[in-house]
This record gives C-alpha cells, sequence and structure tokens, in this order.
C-alpha cells in the first residue's frame, strides 16, 4: 500500500504542476472578459520548447547550463518531502524541514549565479533582487514552521504538515498560514511581489534571470516553477484546509481539487491587486515574518 | 622516576605510558616543526630548500593524521605522556585524548595542503626575500598548535600558545614592505597578547582552585563566583584568539593581508584553536549554570548574524572571507551553548546535537573555508588585485579555480549535498528539540536562534553568489582579469583534496560520526555520549538523501551539456533584451548587487560613501565609492586609542628608541629578578642578631 501511495505522490508531483499556471490564467482571462488559453496549455508550451533549437550565449559558462536542472531536481526532491493529502511523503525523517528550506536556497544559489553569468545588468538586477528578498522570506518561512514544530512536536514535514487535523489550536496556524500565503506569493513571482506578464526591467524579479534561455532550458525552468508553485501550496493547504474522510483516496482527490482552487485564488488576488512598488516589498515580507511570528508568540503559552 | 604528577595522573585515572597515536603525533610535529630548517641553509632562490620542506610537512602530515584517526577510533581517554621540561623535576605533561585529536588532524591535513599549495603560491623563485622565513616559521606554527591540543599542564600550554602567538604574527606581516600589512600584524600582536594576559590570569585562578598544574577539573564544591570568573576569563582570553565580536577586530586586517595560505591557516585552524580552549577549559569546570550556556548561545547568534551582515559590505575579497569565518565560530558557538544550556538542564540529547554540531562545523569550516582562501589566492594571483570589482570572468580562463571556489561557496552556504549542511542540521535540529519536548519557558527562545540561523543562511548565499558571480562570472572587468592565468597544478592540487573532503563527509556523513561521538564523549565527560551520537540523527537516510541528490545533479548536468554538444547549439553574445553590444562595464558590479542588502541593514552597517552627488542638472566627471566600517575597529578602538595616546604621552618618553637604552632596561630588570633569590629574611636576622 506503501509503494502505491509513494507511486501516486511521486506521478501528481510530476504531471499535476503544470495544471496550475493554466488555472491561474484562465482565470486572470475570466476577470478580463476574455476566453484566455486552454487550461492544458502550460503543458503544451513545455513540449513546444523542449523541441526547439536554443542558443547560448558566449558569456556563460557550464553553470548557466546547469542552472534549470539544479533547480527542476531540488525542488522535485523537496515536493517528495512534502505529503499530498493524507498520505505521509515518500521522503520522511526528523529534520526533513530544514532540508526543505535549504533545497530552494540550493536553487536559488544556482539561479541568481546563472544570472550573473551572462554579464548582462538585467539578469544582475533581478539576481540582487532575488536574494535580497530571500533572505526575509526564508526567516519568515522557518518562524512560521516553528508554529508547527510545537504544534505536532516533531521536526519533519510530514508529522508537521498533517498535525492540524488532530490538533486544537487554530488561531496561530491561520496566522501562519497567511504569512506563508505571502511568502508562497514571493517565492513564486505573483504579484504583488512581481508581475510575471510584464517584461519591463522595473518590475521584475524572476522573470529577468531568465530572460537569456531558450529552447529545452526555458522549458525546463517553466516546469521546475510550476512544480515550485505546487509545493509551495500544498504546504499552505494542509494549513487552510484539513479535510478528512474515511476514505484515504477522496481525501487526496479533494486535495488536488483544493490546488486547483488555490491556483484560483491567485490568479484572482493577480487580477484585483496591483503591484506593490519594489521598496514596499521588503515591508510586505517583514510583515508577513510578523505574522508568522505572532503565531508563535502565541503557542508560547 | 615517578613524579608528583604521575602520581595525580594515576589518581584522576588515566593511564601514563607508552601510546602509539601520541608517538605517531610527537614525530609528525618533530618533522613538520624542523621542514623548514634546511631550507635556512639554501642560498635565495634555491629550489630544493622549498622542496624539502614540501616534502617533510607533506610526509610529517601523513604520520600526524594517521595518529588522529587512530586516537579518534580506538582510545578516546588517551594516556598521559611525560617529555622533559625547562626545568628539572617540572616535566611537560601532554594528553591525546579524542577532543585534541579532533583538532590535531584538522591542523595536520591544513599543514600538507597549505605546503604543497605554497610549492606554487609562494615559489621560492619569485619571493626569494621571504621564502624561507616564511617556510621555517610555518612550520614552528603549526607544531605550536599542535603542542596547545596536546598540552596537559599549564606551562605547556602557555608555552605552546606564546610560540603560536609569535609565529603567527611574524608570518602576518610577511610582506611587511607594505604598511597596511605592517599594521594589521601590530593589532594582531596586540590582541594575541591580550588574550594571553588574560589566559596567564585563567590558569592562576585555576592553580588555586585546583591545587595543581595539570589540566584537570576542579573539585566540585569550588565557589561559583571563582567558576563564572574562571570562565568570563576564558571568554575574553581565547575569544581574542576565535574572533568573538567584538574581540574580532585583529582578523579581518590579519587575514587581508596574510599570504593566501597562511590565510587559510589563520581562518580554517588558528580560530579553532581558539574554540579548543574554551571547549577545554569548559571540560575542568563541572556543573556550569545555564546562564553560561545561554550567554554563549547569544554570543554566537549575534556573531553569526553581524558577521554575514558585515561581510556583505567587503569588496576585498579576503576581507569577505574573514568576516564570514566570524559568522562560523558563530555557529560553532551556538552548537556549544546549547551542549552547555542541556548540560545545565540534564537534557543529554541537547548536549549530543550541541557538541557534535559545534565539532562537525570546526572540521568542515576548516575545510571549506581553507578550500575559499586557496581559491581566492589563485583568482588574487592571477587577476594580480584582491578588488572583486576588478576581478570578473575568471571562469573562462581559470576553469578549476572557479569550479572548486564554487564548491566551497556552496559548503559555506550549509546548501545540501555537502558538508555544510551536516553540521548545521545537527545544530538545527538541536535548537529545535526544546521546542518538541520540553514544557519548559526557555524553548521559545532558543527556538529563535534557528530563525537567526536560517537568515545567516540566506544572508550568506547574497553574499557568496556576489563573490562567486562578480570574481568569476560574466565578462572580465579589466584587463588583467582578462590575460589571468590558471594556477598551476600544486596549487590545484590541495583544492581538489579539500573540496573531495567536503564533498565526502556531505554525501557520506556516517564516515565521521565515530570520531565526532568519540571528541563529543570526551567533552561531556560520560560514555552514553558516544551512542547517542548515532541514534540522534537519520544518518542513514540523510547519506541516501544527500548521495542521491549529489549523483542526480552531476548527471543531469552531464547530461544537458552533452545535449548541447551533439545539437551543436550555436554561440552567441549575450541578448538581455537585445542590446546588440553589452560591453563590461554594463553589468552588475559585487557593490551593486549588494546594495540593497546593504541598505536595508543600513542601520547595523553605517556605510559611508565618499565622492560627488548625482543630484546637480548639468553633471561633472565624478567619482563615487563607499565602503562598510567595522564599527568595532575603524570607530571605537581607533577613537579610544587616540585619546590614549594623548593621556600616556609622558611615559612614552622611555620608549626612545635607543638600543642600548633598552639593554640596561634587561640588564635592570635581571638583576632586580635576581634580587629577590636573596633571603632578606636571613639576613635581617643575622645583623639583628638573632
Amino acid at each position: 500500500m506503501d509503494i502505491v501511495t509513494h507511486f501516486l505522490q511521486a506521478a501528481s508531483l510530476l504531471l499535476f504542476p503544470p495544471l496550475l499556471p493554466g488555472v491561474i490564467n484562465k482565470t486572470k482571462a475570466w476577470f478580463a472578459g476574455r476566453k484566455g488559453p486552454p487550461l492544458l496549455q502550460p503543458y503544451f508550451d513545455i513540449y513546444k520548447l523542449l523541441r526547439k533549437r536554443m542558443v547560448i550565449s558566449t558569456t556563460t559558462t557550464w553553470i548557466f547550463q546547469a542552472a534549470p536542472i539544479v533547480t527542476l531536481v531540488a525542488t522535485a526532491l523537496a515536493g517528495l518531502l512534502v505529503p499530498l493529502g493524507p498520505f505521509a511523503a515518500p521522503i520522511h525523517f526528523a529534520g526533513d524541514m530544514i532540508l526543505f528550506v535549504y533545497l530552494f536556497g540550493l536553487a536559488r544559489f544556482f539561479t541568481t549565479a546563472a544570472a550573473l553569468d551572462t554579464g548582462s545588468s538585467f539578469e544582475g538586477m533581478g539576481a540582487s533582487r532575488e536574494v535580497t528578498f530571500a533572505c526575509i522570506s526564508e526567516g519568515a518561512l522557518v518562524m512560521g514552521l516553528l508554529v508547527l514544530v510545537r504544534l505536532s512536536h516533531s521536526i519533519s514535514l510530514t508529522p508537521m504538515l498533517l498535525a492540524p487535523l488532530t490538533h486544537s489550536p487554530q488561531a496561530p496556524v491561520l496566522m501562519m498560514a497567511a504569512g506563508l500565503f505571502v511568502v508562497l506569493l514571493a517565492e513564486n513571482a505573483r504579484i504583488p511581489v512581481d508581475d510575471p506578464n510584464t517584461h519591463l526591467e522595473l518590475t521584475m524579479i524572476h522573470e529577468v534571470m531568465v530572460l537569456d534561455y531558450s529552447g529545452p532550458l526555458l522549458g525546463i525552468i517553466n516546469y521546475a516553477s510550476a512544480v515550485r508553485l505546487f509545493v509551495l501550496s500544498a504546504v499552505v493547504l494542509h494549513l487552510v484546509a484539513p479535510f478528512q474522510t474515511v476514505i484515504p483516496l477522496v481525501d487526496w482527490a479533494v486535495f488536488m481539487a483544493e490546488m486547483v482552487a488555490m491556483a484560483g485564488v491567485i490568479g484572482t488576488l493577480e487580477s484585483v491587486m496591483a503591484r506593490l512598488q519594489l521598496r514596499h516589498v521588503p515591508t510586505l515580507l517583514v510583515a508577513a515574518g510578523l505574522l508568522c511570528g505572532l503565531g508563535f508568540v502565541l503557542m508560547v503559552r | 622516576m615517578p613524579t608528583a604528577g604521575d602520581a595525580i595522573a594515576r589518581k584522576s585515572g588515566a593511564e601514563t605510558g607508552f601510546y602509539m597515536p601520541m608517538l605517531l603525533t610527537l614525530m609528525a610535529v618533530v618533522l613538520i616543526a624542523g621542514s623548514g630548517v634546511p631550507g635556512l641553509f639554501a642560498r635565495q632562490g634555491a629550489a630544493w630548500g622549498q622542496i624539502t620542506a614540501t616534502a617533510l610537512t607533506v610526509l610529517g602530515a601523513g604520520v600526524g593524521i594517521a595518529g588522529g584517526w587512530l586516537a579518534l577510533s580506538v582510545a578516546p581517554a588517551g594516556r598521559i605522556c611525560l617529555l622533559p621540561g625547562i626545568w628539572p623535576g617540572m616535566p611537560l605533561h601532554l594528553r591525546l585524548d579524542a577532543l585534541s585529536a579532533f583538532f590535531t588532524v584538522l591542523i595536520f591535513l591544513m599543514a600538507g595542503a597549505g605546503a604543497v599549495y605554497g610549492q606554487g603560491y609562494w615559489n621560492e623563485a619569485k619571493h626569494p626575500r621571504t621564502g624561507r622565513k616564511l617556510r621555517a616559521i610555518y612550520g614552528l606554527l603549526l607544531a605550536s598548535m599542535v603542542m596547545v591540543t596536546l598540552a596537559y599542564d599549564v606551562i605547556a600550554f602557555l608555552m605552546a600558545w606564546e610560540i603560536m602567538a609569535l609565529t603567527s604574527f611574524f608570518l602576518i606581516a610577511t610582506e611587511d614592505h607594505k604598511p597596511e600589512c605592517r599594521q594589521a600584524a601590530w593589532i594582531y600582536v596586540v590582541a594575541t597578547h591580550v588574550g594571553t594576559l588574560a589566559l596567564f590570569a585563567v590558569f592562576a585562578l585555576l592553580h588555586g582552585a585546583s591545587g595543581t598544574f595539570l589540566l584537570q577539573p576542579v573539585p566540585v564544591r569550588t565557589s561559583m563566583t571563582l567558576q563564572t570568573a574562571i570562565f568570563l576569563l576564558a571568554l575574553l582570553g581565547f575569544g581574542l584568539k576565535a574572533g568573538i565580536m567584538p574581540l574580532h577586530f585583529w582578523l579581518p586586517g590579519a587575514h587581508a593581508n596574510a599570504p593566501s595560505h597562511i590565510s587559510a591557516l589563520l581562518s580554517g585552524v588558528l580560530l579553532k584553536i581558539g574554540i579548543y580552549g574554551l571547549l577545554r577549559i569548559l571540560t575542568l569546570l563541572p556543573h556550569p549554570p545555564a546562564l553560561w550556556g545561554v550567554l554563549v548561545l547569544i554570543l554566537g547568534a549575534t556573531n553569526a548574524v553581524l558577521g554575514v551582515a558585515l561581510a556583505l559590505g567587503q569588496h576585498d575579497i579576503k576581507r569577505l572571507l574573514a568576516y564570514h569565518s566570524i559568522e562560523n565560530i558563530g555557529i560553532i558557538l551556538m552548537g556549544v551553548g546549547l551542549a552547555m544550556i542541556g548540560q545545565a538542564v540534564h537534557q543529554p540529547v541537547w548536549v549530543v546535537l550541541g557538541i557534535a554540531g559545534g565539532l562537525l562545523h570546526v572540521w568542515n569550516h576548516g575545510l571549506f573555508k581553507s578550500l575559499l582562501f586557496l581559491a581566492a589566492g589563485s583568482a588574487i594571483r592571477g587577476a594580480h588585485t584582491r578588488e572583486i570589482d576588478a576581478m570578473g570572468g575568471l571562469a573562462h580562463r581559470m576553469s578549476f579555480t572557479a569550479g572548486l571556489f564554487m564548491v566551497g561557496a556552496v559548503a559555506i552556504c550549509g546548501l545540501p549535498p555537502l558538508n555544510g549542511f551536516i553540521s548545521e542540521l545537527l545544530i538545527y535540529i538541536g535548537l529545535l528539540a526544546p521546542a518538541t519536548h520540553s514544557a519548559g519557558e526557555g524553548w521559545a527562545a532558543v527556538a529563535m536562534a534557528a530563525v537567526a540561523l536560517s537568515v545567516v543562511g540566506a544572508l550568506a548565499v547574497a553574499c557568496f553568489v556576489k563573490v562567486f558571480g562578480a570574481a568569476f562570472l560574466g565578462h572580465a572587468r579589466t584587463n588583467k582579469a582578462a590575460n589571468a592565468h590558471e594556477a598551476p597544478l600544486s596549487m590545484i592540487a590541495p583544492m581538489w583534496v579539500l573540496a573531495g573532503l567536503c564533498a565526502a563527509i556531505g554525501m557520506a556523513p556516517l564516515l565521521v560520526v565515530v570520531p565526532l561521538g568519540h571528541a563529543a564523549a570526551v567533552w561531556a565527560g560520560e560514555g552514553t555520549v558516544f551512542a547517542r551520537v548515532l541514534t540522534v540523527m537519520p544518518w542513514g537516510i540523510l547519506t541516501a538523501v544527500n548521495s542521491g541528490l549529489a549523483v542526480s545533479l552531476v548527471l543531469g548536468t552531464f547530461a544537458i551539456r552533452a545535449a548541447r554538444r551533439a545539437a551543436a547549439v550555436p554561440c552567441r553574445p549575450t541578448w538581455a533584451c537585445g542590446y546588440a553590444r553589452p560591453d563590461h562595464r554594463m553589468q552588475y558590479t559585487a557593490t551593486s548587487f549588494a546594495q540593497p542588502l546593504v541598505r536595508l541593514l543600513r542601520w547595523a552597517l553605517r556605510p559611508i560613501t565618499h565622492g560627488g552627488s548625482a543630484h546637480t542638472i548639468f553633471l561633472q566627471p565624478m567619482t563615487r565609492s563607499s565602503h562598510v566600517p567595522d564599527f568595532v575597529t575603524d570607530t571605537m578602538l581607533f577613537r579610544f586609542w587616540q585619546s590614549f595616546k594623548q593621556k600616556i604621552s609622558p611615559i612614552r618618553r622611555v620608549q626612545h628608541g635607543s638600543v642600548q637604552r633598552y639593554l640596561l632596561y634587561m640588564m635592570l630588570a635581571l638583576f632586580v629578578l635576581l634580587a629577590t633569590l636573596i633571603p632578606f629574611g636571613d639576613l635581617w636576622r643575622g645583623i639583628m642578631g638573632r
């Protein structure tokens, strides 16, 4: 039975993520009164990019080519640490929450190094902003996870994320969920932190770091960012919508449906809000950290 | 012939007698101490002096590592060895237990690596004036560091400590024709001698408490005031050596101005001798109160955060790496502080996690910091500058150096799958252990330290992407960087060894569990620690996950590169939104990369800008520069020193610079000391006729 659930989780981690950007784009189109691209368009885009020829810059080194692979492997491994639905994660051990946080750090190291590799000021700008905001959002993430550590008396993500189902104090968990939702928006380059649609250097963070990628490398990067959105949404979903019936498979199906709903919420947020000025983004992230901190304070009794 | 020391040693349960690891270590010490001596007889510029020194050092390093590894795996308690001392009837006591062996292995490894590196970096042919002196003193420094870790009585410890201080002073002042080098050396020697004074006080108080000059635990009934005084003075003395803020003021200057393999030794090993001293004093003080552990934990957390924040503002590559050493010493102190808290509240799991994390980080930091300094030295040699903003694009010309620097950078940020992640994980699990189990109040404060550690990790990633990207990636910023040559094999080979060890400890942490367990057991003073080290962290799963990650990353990179070559992918200039002629001046510099973070942290860093302001309508050509001062060295100490110099100027008339009068002072001091031997009491009684 364990093998089947592990296989199901791995399969959903690999196949499901590109649906989320499709749902977000469809939601934004609906708000704008358009029909929008098909729901499965990201799949077609990735397939098209994998078949295209790519062009590599002469300034770059092997790091530029390695960075998309590092991002994908690190994000996928982080995904294997997160439980989906009621099932335990395929890899779990005491301390894997730290591995989870540091895998995103590994992906960030190589992405920003590859951005500096191109020797262009655009990519340098994006890399500089990315590492700045990551300092605050990583602190907020660990602060939020501390609430779950105290709640579940464990430092493994599987018991931690499955704890809100059975443990009672809900206020700290909800505050932490709000803080982590802001961290999710920041890490995945969503409004109000970053706008994935414009390509103006004044406004981009993640989009600008991948300006020089083309062909299969760009396809891998798009896929990896979809996986990242999937993984972080799974973490937040466990906090806001713990749902339990008797049949685990029904729980899992409901969880996947909730992921689609979460993508819809993100799309709605993108349609009704404007992007923040860049100098206000640290304030937003510190506010998210403080929310998580307040939830933490509530746990200290 | 049994001595008093023998009797005391037998009472304490340790044995004297022949001990193979000690013999190997002493042989290695002799080999390394004498390695530079044959070269002193060579003429300037002759190659055989350096080759002999390198060969003897590498041989000594091999023997020493074998001895240390044997001590770590076989017999953790060690045996006491007696050496003839300078005074008959007072032999020097030496002891190689697992805690000492943990540090000697690191010292010997760096000895070998540094000697081979020096073969290419400080070649006798290119540096005839300073080469022989450097190698002779290098050997003495390494030998004295090993003797500090072996010392079991106060005299041996202080003698070795003083030799270590003086030899490192001469090594920092190698290029003494440069004024900033001389100044850094002077600041260092003042700092280290203030530390030695504090150590004299510590050992005097220890003798008062325990009645012996051996480094043995004080009796349990010693007053807490005395123990606190010993602890605080030890923190001062060893803190000056380890670079604990605010006693770090000598670190950046010394590391920046010494030759790169000496900086690697200072940063990788010398700072750890300060940590060793602190750990040894802690083993001598039974039942520490929890407050000491909290103090050390707070010191560690502030060191880590401030160290990495100050590193962000640096543009000299070696100063930047020096501030990162301060950060990592802070991480080690966090582990030690947690272990001390665990000892006070009788939580053995916290003790094991804290001390194992701290000790493993000692090894890990020694490895990756030395790797970074050696790679930085290679980059400096290629680009002929220490400024990061004058390098750039070095990865095209020096691909091995760039790749090995990247391995060091990934390791120091604590990222999986390398070794920094393993030690930081141990410390994280330790800091979160109170949150999972304890019902008391302190768990929240300790968990805050975990949040601080995560912010430190993110700041370290920012800083090392800045250094790696600005120095090695992108376009070359100056002509010298554009014409850089790769370093010779003698410089690359030690870096490969260090990088290989980083990867090995990261991917197979099971290799170090046994030595770590023995060293931790010796520190904690109880045998159950060794068994606990195996259970306290999931070593097996971690090995599998890290190795799997590393293998998939390497395979994926090779697959992409092979696919690229097979598809004959065209190479063009960087697209970057269609600019037709990118220039090397358009790319982000290190300063601009770090600018948002420095601006966010300006309340702590207080950056200073010089030059014109760009707020006028008709701009003239102008120069603008900024730097982040070190608030301790540049503001507090400088102002304090200026006012102090004014106040003591009358006394300074004694320092006139005349050698003859200095010899007169020494003779007068000798007469006064000899006069204390005169039996004044008997003379007085003889005169008074009684």
